[in-house]
């Protein structure tokens, strides 16, 4: 009985140790990671979809709470205004969540760009809707109060063929940021200097 | 057991070299040479890990009772395995990316606890440092020369670490064998350098 209780007690103080090591280096790192699942993850998309900034939407980002959740704003600076702001919604695809970034002009109320940052849709089907750009390029343009649907589903979006319910996601996405974005307007619109 | 320090490390760099002489430690060695970096990487990290594992478990080995000890090393090598994983995406984070499950993978590399069990549990500190940074420095050079050679046959390039892009190596007329970076072309390569090891090794 002696022996086990001395085991037992000797594997508990080795994962207290343990786990407070490993709290420790993770409150440490933790910042630096997000910067870089922002910068590896998101930023070839942002950089993408609003492609021209004369800034760096990195350095003017903001954070914005929208009921329980924490969204990151990424403003894009055009013809020397601070006018465009970009932010990740989701949407259920096929394989799982659709990350889709949302650029929005501020002024005119219009999409500037739509790009896919995560996914796991099928590939060489569903993953096109991050590669091909003929299909993202159909929401530039669109006012951010239209409705996003697919042809199939009577909207004005020319879904990737074989990938009917990747389109879907990814116009089930922009029509949340399009919520997201008018409930929060008010708010972005103050934290950036126009 | 009379060996020096110096002999302890240098026998992880041919006599015991990792892959190809203990052949342990393969499922990394196969998965991850796809590239000179991801390969470098990988030998890094587990490095790294079984440095700081064998340290610590020489130092505890008269704490840690017998019993348990196999549930100790691991705690020990999982805590070390999840500090290296967050300061990779902190720092390195393509080939973070690159590495992806792999890099949690270390906790179960049997060259890891098996140095832990056959040498940290039984030898002073020093010895076993010098034993885990030879091990280490031995599997890493094992898996940059098998990444160097996959790479340059079946992509015609080479990715050094810590530079940005592959570089050409054979020009723009070679044609891949692409069948060296898939998954068979890793066990075909692994059997030619075991093959030459041996060749090599036989007196």
């Amino acid at each position: 009985m002696r022996e086990m209780v001395r085991l037992f007690v000797a594997v508990a103080v080795f994962s207290a140790v343990a786990g407070g090591l490993l709290s420790t280096v993770k409150s440490v790192t933790q910042e630096r990671i997000e910067l870089q699942q922002l910068t590896f993850v998101k930023g070839p998309t942002i950089s993408k979809i609003m492609e021209g900034c004369s800034n760096n939407p990195f350095d003017d980002r903001f954070k914005l709470k929208d009921g329980e959740r924490e969204i990151d704003f990424f403003i894009g600076e055009f013809d020397g205004k601070q006018n465009t702001v970009a932010f990740e919604a989701y949407g259920k695809g096929f394989g799982g969540e659709i990350g889709v970034m949302v650029a929005v002009n501020i002024e005119k109320d219009e999409i500037v760009g739509v790009g896919v940052t995560t996914h796991s849709e099928t590939a060489g089907l569903g993953s096109r809707a991050k590669t091909d750009p003929s299909f993202s390029e159909q929401f530039k343009g669109m006012s951010i109060e239209d409705t996003f649907m697919v042809k199939a589903d009577d909207g004005e979006i020319d879904a990737l063929s074989g990938a009917t319910v990747t389109s879907r996601g990814v116009c089930a996405a922009v029509m949340e940021a399009s919520d997201t974005y008018k409930r929060l307007k008010h708010e972005i619109v103050n934290n950036m200097k126009t | 057991m009379a060996k020096s320090v110096v002999q302890e490390f240098t026998k992880g760099l041919w006599a015991e070299i990792p892959p190809f002489r203990l052949v342990l430690g393969l499922c990394p060695t196969l998965a991850v040479t796809k590239s000179l970096e991801n390969g470098v990487g990988m030998g890094i990290a587990t490095t790294f890990v079984l440095v700081c594992s064998n340290v610590l478990i020489s130092l505890l080995r008269n704490v840690i009772p017998k019993k348990v000890r196999i549930a100790c090393y691991i705690i020990v090598i999982a805590t070390f395995v999840t500090v290296v994983e967050l300061f990779m995406q902190a720092y390195a984070y393509p080939l973070f990316l690159q590495l992806g499950i792999f890099i949690p993978l270390i906790v179960v590399n049997c060259i890891v606890l098996g140095r832990a069990e056959a040498f940290a549990s039984k030898n002073k500190v020093f010895p076993s440092l010098a034993d885990g940074l030879g091990i280490g420095i031995g599997f890493t050079l094992s898996l940059a020369a098998l990444s160097t050679f996959r790479e340059i046959l079946g992509k015609g390039t080479l990715t050094l670490p810590f530079i940005e892009g592959p570089i050409n190596v054979l020009g723009p007329s070679f044609q891949p064998f692409s069948f060296l970076i898939e998954a068979p072309g890793a066990f075909m390569c692994l059997g030619l350098m075991l093959c030459v090891m041996n060749m090599l090794g036989k007196k």
